[in-house]
């Protein structure tokens, strides 16, 4: 059980903010932490990690402190806290080799090939990080992370520059390692789908604070009341075409262009967030 | 002439090497504990501190030189405290010499080291303590070989730049043969007694060897950039 009660002041771009986290997670449990940039995921994470400080507060993990505004020798250095920890760039040692990253956090070499042997990169194990592409650079960090046996497992957007398939495949392992392993993990995400995939608690941060709090589906599926279909999505033009008004939507990476009735031709501008939905009934499924 | 150059006496240019080996050994030491906190630390301080190592380069040697005379020197309570507890002068000898050196060329091996520390990724310090390493761990083992190109280049010019001492070696070592006279103070013992010939061929070594470290140095740096380009 972790019991996480913060609250520290953020200097972000958008000027101060304060971060203000009330949490318990279960054991075993995958948690994502979504929402808009700059609203404190990331920090709260390296909070976790003992890599920030706090101002008020506690985390307590299976009884121990790990930090205590009131008592600064509560501390517990980030060394002795069983963590690993997967940075959006990697943070592989470009002077080691791809078996020595792994030796580095313990010798046991047992665990090291069982690893990298359930990544499907044991015959890389002599290259040097930056002969590697992206997503072997993760799929190591990954292994790497897990060589101390950590009980938490915190991700912060490890996927976030990867391409589509590497993403699936790095989607799998994650999920093949939590399950395996049964390490509570705590993973920054915007991917809805990965969300989705793999977590089993969703929080949304908002300005430093959680403004929801659920399982993936309650909070993510846009739907609502009787809708099947509903997506969200940026205006990128209004035209007119003979009598008709016609919107072009950006949905995800995908372009939709939607027949508008005049009045909301004259409401929406350009770059609004809106939502495009329609009851459907009988939409066609097929395999591209 | 080749009679001239095996006569020549080449004791001042070991005196030059053995005083720059030992004070790049220590600064070596002394640099990367002091460049690891100036790159980590966002303390008030550390302008102050940066100010006093970078001194060096823009005071004129005898400055330093009249002030590491002065300090231990028979006359003040440091001196005296050596003369009397260990029984050594700290001026006009060799130990006097490596300690003005270490003062002198400070700032040639901090700034690289620091700025190379301050521009490393800093996840790679952060995965390191996560892997449970210490400090002086994550130093030894991540740090300093990931910032080889400013390491080699910060011990090389201390080196060199030691070797091309001259005021303040004058100041605190004077030219004892033997003792504390170095290569570049017997360069200007020549031309003082018009000896051309001789300043010639030490200026030449000189000339050589500094070109050749520097350039091995930098052959070397762009060598180990491109490895680290492709990273």
């Amino acid at each position: 059980m972790i019991r996480i009660d913060i609250q520290k002041m953020l200097h972000g771009s958008n000027g101060e903010m304060p971060l203000d986290i009330t949490i318990k997670i279960k054991e075993g449990d995958f948690v994502a932490l979504s929402g808009v940039s700059g609203s404190g995921k990331t920090t709260l994470l390296r909070i976790i990690a003992g890599l920030e400080k706090i101002d008020n507060g506690k985390i307590i993990v299976n009884e121990k402190v790990w930090t205590d505004s009131t008592n600064s020798k509560s501390f517990t250095p980030i060394q002795q806290r069983s963590i690993g920890y997967l940075f959006q760039d990697y943070a592989l040692f470009p002077n080691m080799s791809v078996l020595k990253n792994l030796l580095f956090v313990n010798e046991d070499k047992v665990l090291a090939y069982k690893l990298l042997d359930l990544v499907g990169l044991k015959q890389l194990e002599n290259r040097m990080p930056q002969t590697l592409s992206g997503g072997q650079k993760q799929r190591i960090a990954l292994c790497r992370a897990l060589m101390n046996q950590p009980k938490i497992l915190l991700l912060d957007e490890p996927l976030s520059a990867l391409d589509l398939n590497m993403r699936k495949k790095l989607q799998d392992d994650i999920k093949r390692f939590h399950k395996e392993f049964n390490i509570t993990t705590i993973m920054v995400s915007h991917d809805p789908s990965e969300i989705y995939k793999l977590s089993s608690r969703v929080l949304i941060l908002e300005q430093g604070k959680i403004i929801k709090d659920g399982k993936a589906k309650d909070v993510l599926l846009k739907t609502s009341g009787s809708q099947k279909f509903s997506f969200q999505g940026e205006l990128l033009e209004v035209y007119k075409a003979d009598i008709i008004n016609i919107a072009i939507v950006s949905i995800a990476d995908q372009l939709v262009k939607v027949v508008l009735d005049s009045s909301q031709a004259n409401e929406l501008e350009i770059g609004d967030i809106v939502t495009i939905s329609t009851k459907a009934f009988s939409p066609t499924i097929s395999k591209i | 002439m080749i009679e001239l150059i095996t006569n020549l006496d080449f004791e001042p240019f070991l005196i030059s090497f053995k005083l720059a080996f030992y004070t790049t050994v220590i600064l070596f030491i002394i640099a990367i504990p002091i460049s690891w906190y100036l790159s980590q630390t966002k303390s008030k301080i550390k302008p102050v501190i940066e100010a006093i190592t970078a001194l060096p380069i823009v005071l004129p040697p005898t400055v330093i030189g009249f002030y590491i005379l002065f300090t231990l020197s028979i006359n003040s309570p440091v001196g005296v405290f050596f003369e009397e507890t260990f029984g050594i002068r700290l001026v006009f000898n060799f130990t006097s010499l490596v300690i003005a050196s270490c003062f002198y060329s400070l700032p040639f091996m901090i700034q690289p080291i620091q700025s190379a520390m301050e521009n490393m990724p800093k996840s790679l310090i952060e995965a390191s303590y996560i892997c449970g390493k210490s400090k002086l761990q994550t130093i030894m083992y991540v740090v300093i070989p990931n910032i080889k190109p400013a390491v080699l280049t910060a011990i090389v010019t201390t080196f060199a730049h030691t070797v091309g001492e001259f005021g303040v070696v004058l100041m605190v070592g004077g030219s004892i043969p033997g003792e504390t006279k170095v290569a570049s103070i017997a360069i200007y013992e020549f031309v003082e007694i018009l000896d051309y010939e001789s300043a010639h061929i030490y200026s030449a070594i000189m000339l050589v060897m500094s070109f050749s470290v520097l350039f091995l140095v930098y052959y070397f740096n762009q060598k180990q950039r491109q490895k680290y380009d492709s990273y």
